[in-house]
């Protein structure tokens, strides 16, 4: 679905990625852990386009697609999404605006009749319940004034309407209570299929004890050291990221 | 592809620039005949286009002090806008197509070519079309080609008509109101107009009538080489209440043309006018050669007790823009309220903002303002807002925004202040931001196009302010903004 190769990236000259190897097949999920500064936001960035990331070398296929020279939208559409670390803020713009006019990019890529309104709004609270948002987060400008863990279950209920094939979720667990991360986990968990593929990338073990991943990579200094199952997250957090970083050394860009 | 040594490049065209480079489509010129007068500009000047209007002696003498006093003043410096300065000789002050003899009696009698051009406009006249439950006044050039609904306007005692036609057919109101709001004296550009307008609208809803439908107002400028100096005047008596909008283009030209208008606007104990305005005059290429400058005096008086006037104008075009719709809050209780969207693109200038003055008790004014600034624009937001020793618990909200796209444009706010009355309360909220890259990566991430981003979140960004429009009229400016409708979930 997703093979990524020796992947290098830059940000303002200064080089971030250093050779990223990285498979993804359908109905699996990766779980990217490593420390602050490692690369795994850069990652992230790049696989869904942003444009102030430079790309030196390396390739991303995506389903037989060169997924590098696809622009940002169509990215999207073919079923890659991004939850967002830090969702942005669009005042004005109310999330039922936003979240419809998302659904129906998509409905229109795959050859589907667009929503309208009436039925977009029953689909949307439906969807709502499960993340425990009111209905009122419907007329509210998108992200605006809303709290950390209201910003990321609208991130879960965005995924959830767009039913992407890859869903990479950017430190989704940051700044989250315990109750939000059950639900947030909750959601992301009812989504997993043997389709559906994820790339959860986080900073701390905990989040994977709610969603449990088939494969877990340490990403130090661009490049991923090391790759093993759940087990490897657990021993990450017995003895830190220095432990890996150290022995590190002679994972040359072990893969998955 | 050879990943070695091709670096992989995502190949989209700059979503903001081609948001931007969007065409004007009212720049087309419709052929048709005119008669237009010399340029120049002196007294026989003044009484050959009085004569022209048939109007009475006051009329002309009007005209003619305005023009005296004019010629006294000088050009006003204090904008944030630079222009090479008006050669007001090089510019003729009247024209008007040949066929209209003293303005047509039915929609039959108007030329089919300025009929065809309204269509184009998307301001069908016939009654039964698109804007079926909205008066027209069509004003092209000169004068008022024509004037809809207005047999079911006079049912109700609704005055609607051009201007002309109203210093003929009624003169006691004209007289009694003309220059009471704005009089002929206040500014350079409002005594040229007092000497030299040619046609405008006309609009008195009588005490405790509401009226029955929108009125509007649509301007054309056509002719090339001359000046439009319109002039409007709304009276609301007592208890009434109207809802006015108008709209404006001109055809695309290499010179400037100017556009200075007079709207006065008389509130009466509780009445309300609610007066809407989209400006789409031709803003000149992106180089900045051509468009209009519209220097325009606006100014609503609430006189009763109680009365409200609310100003709404969405100003898209324009080379320069340089008008302060404002309200005088003389009654007690009464209310004032101006909500703005001024874009500037390219080298479009605009100065824009609004007077508040209060001086009754309890007067309140809120302020709206939303600048939006991309290519070399510049835009300034001026505001006065003065609460007068008399005018006990004033409130005054305003709010300020401006949304910068690129890094070639310009804002600038400048407010002021003068509260004389400590029990006044004066709240003003500024903020200025720039279109994200983050909001755009955001929406595109969700499948959005670039272009349909930027128009949502520029829609957004105004939003409090297109609320406040008509129906009919909130469509217009949206797509004038290139923006997609926001439906019923918004």
């Amino acid at each position: 679905m997703l093979s990524i190769k020796d992947l290098h990236a830059s940000i303002d000259e200064k080089s971030i990625l250093r050779g990223l190897n990285l498979d993804v097949k359908p109905g699996e999920v990766h779980a990217i852990m490593g420390p602050n500064g490692a690369g795994k936001s850069t990652l992230s960035q790049v696989l869904a386009g942003r444009e102030n990331y430079n790309v030196t070398k390396g390739t991303v296929d995506w389903d037989g697609q060169d997924l590098l020279a696809m622009p940002i939208e169509e990215r999207a559409r073919s079923g890659l999404f991004l939850a967002f670390q830090y969702p942005i803020e669009i005042p004005g713009v109310s999330n039922a605006y936003f979240l419809r006019a998302a659904v129906n990019a998509a409905r229109r890529h795959q050859g589907l009749p667009e929503l309208d309104a009436m039925d977009f709004i029953k689909l949307a609270k439906a969807e709502m319940k499960s993340v425990g948002m009111r209905d009122e987060f419907l007329y509210r400008s998108v992200n605006e004034g809303f709290s950390g863990g209201e910003k990321k279950r609208n991130e879960v209920l965005q995924m959830i309407l767009l039913q992407p094939r890859l869903a990479i979720l950017d430190e989704t667990d940051s700044g989250l209570d315990i109750d939000a991360l059950k639900v947030v986990a909750d959601g992301v968990n009812r989504m997993r299929s043997p389709e559906r593929s994820m790339i959860v990338i986080t900073h701390y073990q905990r989040l994977l004890d709610y969603i449990v991943p088939d494969f877990v990579h340490v990403l130090a200094g661009g490049r991923i050291v090391r790759s093993g199952g759940r087990e490897l997250a657990l021993e990450l957090e017995e003895h830190g990221y220095s432990w890996v970083m150290e022995g590190g050394k002679d994972q040359k860009g072990a893969a998955a | 592809m050879n990943p070695s040594t091709e670096p992989a490049v995502v190949a989209a065209a700059d979503p903001l620039e081609s948001f931007l480079d969007r065409e004007y489509s009212a720049g087309f010129v419709t052929d048709i005949e005119s008669v237009t007068i010399p340029k120049g500009l002196n007294e026989d000047t003044i009484r050959l286009l009085s004569a022209k209007k048939h109007e009475p002696e006051w009329m002309l003498e009007w005209r003619l002090s305005a023009y005296r006093h004019w010629l006294t003043m000088q050009t006003p410096e204090w904008a944030q806008v630079s222009f090479p300065p008006v050669d007001f000789q090089d510019i003729s002050y009247y024209s008007a197509p040949k066929s209209k003899k003293d303005g047509p009696k039915s929609l039959d009698e108007v030329d089919p070519e300025l009929l065809r051009t309204y269509e184009k406009l998307g301001v069908p006249l016939h009654e039964r079309a698109r804007l079926a439950g909205v008066a027209v006044d069509a004003v092209f050039d000169s004068v008022s080609v024509a004037t809809t609904f207005r047999k079911q306007l006079a049912e109700v005692g609704v005055i609607f008509c051009s201007f002309s036609e109203a210093v003929r057919e009624h003169p006691e109101l004209v007289r009694k109101y003309l220059g009471t709001v704005v009089p002929t004296s206040d500014n350079f550009y409002a005594a040229l107009n007092s000497a030299v307008f040619s046609d405008g609208s006309f609009v008195f809803i009588p005490k405790g009538v509401r009226c029955p439908m929108e009125l509007s107002t649509y301007f054309r400028i056509n002719a090339s080489e001359t000046g439009q100096f319109e002039r409007t005047l709304i009276i609301a008596e007592e208890g009434a209440y109207v809802s006015y909008l108008e709209g404006c283009t001109a055809p695309m030209r290499d010179e400037n043309q100017l556009h200075a208008a007079v709207v006065e606007l008389v509130a009466l104990d509780d009445a309300k006018i609610k007066y809407s305005t989209v400006q789409n005059w031709y803003p000149g290429d992106k180089d900045g050669v051509g468009g209009i400058y519209n220097f325009v005096t606006k100014r609503g008086d609430c006189r009763g007790p109680r009365s409200h006037i609310s100003w709404t104008q969405v100003e898209t075009g324009s080379a320069i823009t340089w008008k302060y719709p404002s309200v005088i809050l003389r009654g007690d209780d009464s209310v004032g309220e101006f909500y703005s969207v001024a874009l500037s693109n390219h080298r479009q200038q605009a100065d824009t903002g609004t007077k508040m003055i209060h001086m009754g008790r309890n007067t309140r004014s809120t302020i709206i303002s939303k600048g939006i600034s991309a290519g070399h624009g510049s835009n300034a937001y001026r505001g006065l807002v003065r609460i007068t020793p008399k005018a006990e618990n004033a409130r005054n909200y305003t709010q300020c925004d401006s949304l910068l796209i690129g890094k070639t444009c310009a804002a600038h706010t400048f407010p002021t202040m003068e509260v004389q009355n400590p029990t006044a309360s004066v709240e003003h909220e500024a903020t200025t931001s720039r279109i994200g890259e983050d909001q755009l990566f955001y929406a595109m991430q969700r499948g959005l196009s670039a272009e349909d981003a930027v128009s949502m979140i520029v829609n957004g960004f105004c939003k409090e302010v297109f609320k406040e429009l008509p129906m009919e009229f909130a469509v217009e400016a949206q797509n004038l903004l290139g923006v997609s409708l926001e439906g019923s979930v918004g």
